[in-house]
């Protein structure tokens, strides 16, 4: 068994690596891809081989020796022609791969001219038409590059994003990239921002875009399922896996009912989650995530499709891990927590940048981000073997105890009704609120060091080198106004209204697919803010619960 | 008027009225979830609202509630609406209510912010026992205040 998993295995690395040169370290040994318990001559360890379920070592073949995982930074500057300028340098600097971050007055489903100007471009771009979408892509060969829209229900950038394909020509076939930010409970719960229409609502339009991608825009990843959000609220890292798994399971639970077969759309699930500064910890959270996703997937759902077994995910180091005191040594942290996330098997990073405490991320701290990642990969080689802790005494117990109180949690959740329940019923919200109180307890009283902070103060010098930080462009900003107002002026009134009749129509229609609407709205120049307006009277505002 | 003595000064004072806020666009909640619990634990009376308030509501609810702090909690820029604040209270002859920033302010902004009435600004790793602190000290100042101009 165990000798057929590992040619199973040889084989598969090799189909994956046909040409993999031998690599060796520095004093002249030769490092291989993998290593067991036979390497060093003792009985085999069952821990499986890599690309094969439960997938404890990783869910491919090679890992990040056969392709290094995706640095993926966020990206939103101010105005569109801002934004753009940015995207082209980075697309001819090699790039494949692109993320659209809107302004914070997108996020809560609003256009530039209903809020106050002080607010705009601040934290992100300002793209409210289809107009907008052309100017952010110009230039930008989308049948080529994979983008990634910060985009939650009713996703509008999407939207927006298959109507300029459609004006250039580019086949839906050809789109690739992935909605993130569509976790709406994810939202509810912890990252209010994103949170635009009430939870039914939410709901609703979140499995139409899951059918409407699946026939239209089969390449596009349309959930990602976030923790991040709930770590970084204060959830344990075990509760934050054991929430986004039920989370990830009440999609699937819906998506079945709504008339989908799971091995339709479980390969294009992809997941996020934050990494803390407990190393050991996270590495364990995320190896036993894999292992859990691929029995739930197998077991529960009766997937048949290896891919959709598979736990792709994307995972982002820990701001609220970063101080204010002392910044210098949030490079330190960053790049212990990114260590984390490879030894933990991710598929693509964001290392957050030093700054992000001070002020929104400037960007020669976002280039030493950048360089982190570099020197993880290039310096240290920490993509030479994969699953490196595998098979470690400490690692593969923590792995286990790890998974048990995941399961505990994911337990404590399906005795409350599932999540959307659980979060409807604010218990979720309650456990994460205990934790987050809990852990702020640790620091106050000492038990938990955060160098600078509750130890080790002042003795380094706490200034900081950063340029002053860059706000919009008031002027750009302005005519960014005034263009709105005339791309309002200059479309189809008729249209204009006929689409959103129609938007609203679909959505007490259960037949209808509210997204397609919504891709229709766009087409015909209604612009996100109207659309989000549209939806919020037709669903309810999204509104957190309020406890505290 | 300097009321530094907060021993004294508390001596029948009602329970502190805090309201804990956020105002403008961003919904991280993190910061005044925690501030909300500790104040709560010091014995403090906290009004908690949802995100997204205005100016306006702000303003409104501080009123209906007569708290003698707002605390705004901001992560993602939204201090910059402060002064809008602070300017809306003055011109309705409150701005007697003191007003605490706390989140991620960048230097230059809380230089600003200081500048436009803003009490105090707290920054992530500063500590419960000194957030509770000042608040206490700005409630037991505007109590006094309060109890001194009733007296006359």
């Amino acid at each position: 068994m165990s000798d057929d998993a590992k040619t199973q295995w040889q084989h598969d690395y090799a189909a994956q690596m046909p040409a993999d040169d031998a690599r060796h370290n520095r004093s002249g040994i030769e490092v291989k891809p993998i290593y067991s318990a036979a390497d060093r001559g003792l009985a085999a360890d069952g821990l499986g081989y890599p690309g094969q379920p439960p997938y404890t070592r990783g869910i491919y073949p090679s890992m990040h020796r056969g392709r290094p995982w995706s640095q993926r930074q966020l990206i939103g500057l101010a105005t569109p022609i801002e934004y753009n300028a940015r995207m082209r340098e980075i697309v001819d600097a090699g790039a494949t791969a692109l993320s659209l971050i809107p302004c914070n007055s997108v996020y809560r489903g609003f256009d530039i001219d209903e809020v106050d100007p002080v607010l705009l471009g601040t934290c992100g771009t300002t793209v409210n038409t289809s107009d907008d979408m052309q100017i952010c892509l110009d230039g930008v060969p989308i049948e080529r590059t994979s983008v990634a829209l910060n985009d939650p229900s009713p996703f509008t950038l999407l939207a927006l994003l298959l109507v300029e394909a459609k004006r250039r020509g580019n086949g839906w076939e050809t789109i690739t990239g992935t909605s993130n930010q569509s976790d709406y409970i994810s939202h509810y719960v912890a990252n209010h921002m994103f949170f635009r229409l009430a939870l039914d609502g939410a709901r609703r339009v979140f499995c139409d875009h899951v059918a409407f991608t699946n026939q239209h825009v089969p390449r596009w990843n349309p959930i990602s399922v976030v923790g991040q959000h709930m770590q970084q609220a204060g959830a344990t890292p075990a509760e934050a896996m054991g929430f986004t798994l039920s989370t990830a399971i009440q999609y699937v639970d819906d998506l079945i009912a709504s008339g989908l077969d799971p091995d339709d759309f479980l390969p294009r699930f992809t997941f996020f989650f934050d990494i803390s500064m407990s190393f050991f910890e996270e590495i364990a959270k995320l190896r036993a995530g894999r292992r859990i996703w691929a029995r739930v997937t197998r077991e529960r759902f009766g997937a048949k499709d290896p891919r959709s077994w598979r736990f792709k995910f994307h995972a982002q180091t820990s701001g609220v891990d970063l101080t204010r005191q002392q910044p210098l040594n949030n490079i330190a942290r960053t790049a212990i927590q990114a260590m984390a996330g490879i030894f933990g098997g991710l598929q693509s990073l964001h290392t957050d940048a030093f700054d992000e405490v001070l002020s929104t991320p400037t960007r020669g701290a976002a280039e030493v981000a950048v360089a982190t990642q570099n020197i993880l990969r290039e310096e240290a080689h920490l993509d030479d073997v994969i699953d490196p802790l595998g098979g470690s005494h400490y690692v593969e117990s923590l792995t286990d105890d790890m998974e048990a109180k995941i399961v505990q949690v994911m337990e404590t959740v399906e005795n409350a009704g599932g999540m959307f329940k659980a979060v409807s019923d604010g218990l979720v919200q309650r456990m994460i609120g205990d934790s987050a109180l809990a852990y702020q307890q640790r620091v106050e009283s000492g038990e938990q060091t955060i160098v600078g902070v509750n130890a080790y103060q002042s003795q380094i010098d706490d200034t900081v080198p950063v340029r002053p930080l860059e706000r919009p462009d008031p002027d750009l900003m302005q005519q960014q106004i005034d263009a709105l107002a005339r791309f309002k002026q200059e479309r189809s009134e008729q249209q204009v209204r006929a689409a959103l009749d129609a938007l609203a129509r679909s959505t007490g229609d259960a037949g209808a697919n509210v997204f397609a609407e919504v891709v229709a709205a766009t087409e015909a120049g209604v612009t996100h803010g109207e659309i989000c307006a549209c939806l919020r009277r037709e669903f309810g505002m999204g509104q957190p619960l309020i406890a505290a | 008027m300097n009321m530094d003595s907060s021993d004294t000064a508390d001596a029948g004072a009602r329970r502190a009225r805090v309201m804990v806020t956020k105002i403008g666009l961003d919904g991280h909640d993190r910061g005044s979830r925690l501030v909300a619990a500790f104040l709560r634990d010091a014995g403090m009376e906290v009004i908690y609202t949802a995100p997204w308030q205005t100016v306006d509501s702000v303003i409104t609810q501080a009123l209906q509630e007569d708290v003698d702090v707002i605390g705004i909690s901001s992560l993602a820029t939204d201090h910059l609406l402060v002064p809008k604040l602070m300017a809306a209270m003055k011109e309705q002859g409150l701005d007697d209510i003191a007003v605490v920033v706390g989140g991620i302010v960048p230097p230059e902004d809380e230089a600003m912010l200081k500048e436009v009435g803003v009490a105090r600004v707290y920054q992530p790793g500063d500590s419960q026992a000194d957030i509770v602190d000042g608040i206490r000290a700005l409630v037991t100042a505007r109590q006094a205040a309060q109890g001194l101009s009733e007296g006359d």
